[in-house]
């Protein structure tokens, strides 16, 4: 599914991803943990296609291709699908539109027949009962006056709607109380499929006690310092970073 | 909005380059270049008006060369040669003129056609009366019969001088009084054509009239004039969408719009405005200088302007309402946009003389490339309108870091009882939302429409339906190429 070689990435000429390298195959969920300025939101956006993210070295296949070598909206099209930390808000713009323009847009890319209003109201509608998100959500503009649960539960719709095929979750726990978490949780894992890759980026472990990951690793000074299962999660969470945060060989 | 996927996609299937930008190749019959009282009294008697009507031209010609050139606003253009344009020219027609659209010169109906007006089809489906203005005669008036059932009068404002040339003495001139500005002044002593609106007492207009202006001939300065007149109790919503051939050569517009509303009357008034606004460069484009007014001259009316103001070069308009009646109510709603090296300074003024008059001003600016754009508003309050209120809110949107966006508010208020409101921002477009929008899979200038859009929603929200659709096609169109 995707595969991260030597990957090298500098924000402003500052050196952030000093080759990291990571292998995800379908199906499978993986965390990275790491401490701060590590490298973790870097590397979402450097998969996403952000630019000021800049690639030095290294390379990104996903599904045989060059990743690094498409715009966002084609690696959107190819499913690539991230949801952001902190989500942003579009005044104006219903949130039913702008979910609409996404999925036809990647409908496109898919060459499948883009949804008109009538018949994408339906897939939405079965979504939202499907995820317990309120009515509401989506007829307010895109995230604007949103609490931090409804802007992350916001982006877990957007992810079941446009049914991607790597899901990456930069921070999604952060600024959620447990029942919003729980909540979120239990839509990732409603999405866990057999041809469906996740990758979680997190700082806590406390989100891995509902999405369980088949493989965590830690990322410190821009690469991988270990890796693991779902056990080594439960482990930082009692040794913390500590010894980590020394410079790597 | 529901029209947002089909407006992505047709903003998709029209190319960068201006869309309507042909010529059509029509015999004019034309005035010598250049401007005298031998021009006015040319056009006067084409038009074969009546002698007050030649003689309040002449008054205004006269007076128009004492005036200066309004050198306010905030744009620059080279000193206008009025020696170097033509001051009329009509389309020629072998017998008196067009009786129905099959009298109609099909090359005509060809260029509408390319500019997406069907006439026959909108006839029959969409129940749009069209007062089609090509150049400066109108060849083309439907739906007449119906709207005259109801006594409602809808015409050229030629065939108004003819017809209804009480009314027209009455109202012309009374709105905007020819020595008001100088611009239209030059508009009171030569304009050629326009419509004109009479709605009676007590009805209400079945339809939306609409009319769709269009320059064509090379060097032809365009001047229109259209009367709007509301009987009491009765009210009328007005379409005015404008498109332009592409030429290399500066055209000057100079229209007058003018409104009546009378006791209980209201009278709605929206412009798509899509003139040819140059090149990349600054070079061509309309020179839009307009002079909108309307009076809400009786108790309890109301005028409200909606303005989609994306083409011109130069754009110089300030759409306004005098509420002279007791609890009248004047709206300004306006989305401008500029892109490239346009320029526009437009606003509103709101004259409050009655009681209780109420005024609401919302104002979206959106300024792009290396286009500069003003907004320039005035709310008076005079000393007799107690109970007063005004709410003005005006929002501007810069894209890129070469464009300019600037706010020019002015309040006077002579009486101490009146409520004035002002809120105004600017904001920059974000990386951080075109960012969003992509990750999603849509492109970066399908983002920058969606954005746009959802900025300019509050205003897109007052235009008819089908007008609506156009303007939001017409947000993505105009900021085409203006990011990345």
């Amino acid at each position: 599914m995707l595969e991260i070689k030597n990957l090298h990435a500098t924000v402003g000429g500052k050196g952030i991803l000093k080759g990291l390298n990571l292998t995800i195959g379908a199906g499978e969920v993986h965390a990275i943990m790491g401490p701060n300025g590590s490298g973790k939101s870097t590397l979402s956006y450097v998969l996403s296609g952000r630019e000021g993210y800049d690639v030095t070295e290294g390379e990104v296949i996903y599904q045989g291709r060059n990743l690094l070598e498409m715009a966002p909206e084609e690696r959107a099209g190819a499913g690539v699908f991230l949801a952001f930390q902190y989500p942003v808000e579009i005044p104006g713009v219903p949130n039913t539109t702008f979910l609409r323009e996404a999925v036809n847009a990647v409908r496109k890319y898919r060459n499948e027949p883009t949804l008109d209003p009538m018949a994408f109201m339906k897939v939405l509608r079965g979504k939202i009962k499907e995820l317990g998100v309120s009515d509401d959500l989506i007829k307010r503009p895109v995230n604007v006056g949103f609490s931090g649960g409804e802007k992350k539960r916001n982006e877990i719709l957007q992810m079941a709607l446009l049914n991607p095929a790597l899901a990456i979750l930069d921070e999604t726990d952060s600024g959620l109380d447990i029942d919003a978490l729980k909540t979120v949780a239990d839509g990732v894992n409603t999405l866990r499929a057999p041809d469906r890759s996740v990758l979680i980026i997190t700082h806590y472990q406390r989100l891995l006690d509902y999405i369980v990951p088949d493989h965590v690793h830690v990322l410190a000074h821009g690469r991988i310092a270990r890796s693991g299962g779902k056990e080594l999660a439960q482990e930082l969470e009692k040794t913390g970073y500590a010894g980590f945060t020394g410079e790597a060989a | 909005m529901a029209a947002n996927v089909e407006t992505i996609e047709q903003v998709q299937a029209v190319s960068e380059k201006y869309k309507y930008g042909f010529v059509t190749d029509i015999e004019t019959d034309t005035a010598p270049k250049g401007l005298s009282e031998d021009i006015v009294r040319f056009i006067s008697h084409k038009k074969n008006e009546p002698e007050w009507l030649l003689q309040w031209r002449l008054k205004a010609y006269r007076h128009w060369l004492t005036m200066p050139e309004p050198e306010w606003a905030k744009v620059a253009f080279p000193p206008i040669d009025y020696q170097d344009a033509y001051y009329y020219s009509a389309p020629k027609s072998k017998t008196d003129g067009p009786k129905s659209l099959e009298d109609v010169d099909p090359e005509l109906l060809k260029t509408y056609e390319k500019l997406g007006i069907p006439l026959k089809e909108q006839e029959m489906l969409a129940g749009v009366a069209v007062d089609a203005v090509f150049d400066s005669v109108s060849v083309a008036t439907t739906f007449k019969g119906k709207l005259e059932e109801q006594g409602i009068i809808f015409c050229s404002m030629s065939e108004a001088v003819q017809n209804h040339p009480d009314l027209v003495r009455q109202y012309l001139g009374s709105v905007v009084p020819a020595a008001d500005n100088k611009h239209a002044c030059l508009n009171s002593a030569v304009f050629t054509d326009g419509s004109f609106v009479y709605i009676p007492k007590g009805v209400r207009c079945p339809m939306e009239l609409s009319t769709y202006f269009r320059i064509n001939a090379a060097n032809t300065g365009q001047f229109e004039r259209t009367l709007v007149i509301a009987d009491a109790g009765s009210y009328v919503s007005y379409l005015e969408g404008c498109t332009a051939p592409m030429r290399d050569e500066n055209q000057l517009h100079a229209a007058v719009v003018e409104l009546v509303a009378l006791d209980d009357a209201e009278i709605k008034y929206s412009t798509v405005q899509n003139w040819y606004p140059g090149d990349e460069n600054g070079v061509g484009g309309i020179y839009n200088f307009v002079t909108k007014r309307g009076a809400c001259r009786g108790r309890n009316s109301k005028i409200s302007w909606t303005q989609v103001e994306t083409g011109s070069a130069i754009t110089w308009k300030y759409p306004s309402c005098i509420l002279q009646g007791d609890n009248s109510v004047g709206e300004f709603y306006s989305v401008a946009i500029t892109n490239n090296m346009q320029q526009a300074d437009t606003g509103t003024k709101m004259i409050h003389l009655g009681k209780n008059t109420r005024s609401r001003i919302v104002s979206k600016g959106i300024s792009a490339g290396r286009s500069q754009q003003t907004y320039r508003g005035l709310v008076k309050v005079s000393p007799k309108a107690s109970g007063a209120r005004n709410h003005t809110q005006c929002d501007s949107l810069l894209i890129g870091d070469r464009c300019g966006a600037h706010t020019v508010p002015y309040i006077e208020s002579r009486n101490r009882n009146a409520i004035l409101e002002h809120e105004a921002t600017t904001s920059k477009i974000s990386e951080d939302q075109l960012f969003y929008c992509r990750q999603r899979g849509i492109s970066q200038e399908d983002a920058v429409a969606l954005v746009v859009n959802g900025f300019c929603r509050e205003v897109l929200q007052q235009l008819p339906m089908e007008f609506a659709v156009e303007a939001q096609k017409l947000v993505g169109i105009s900021l085409e190429g203006s990011v990345g």
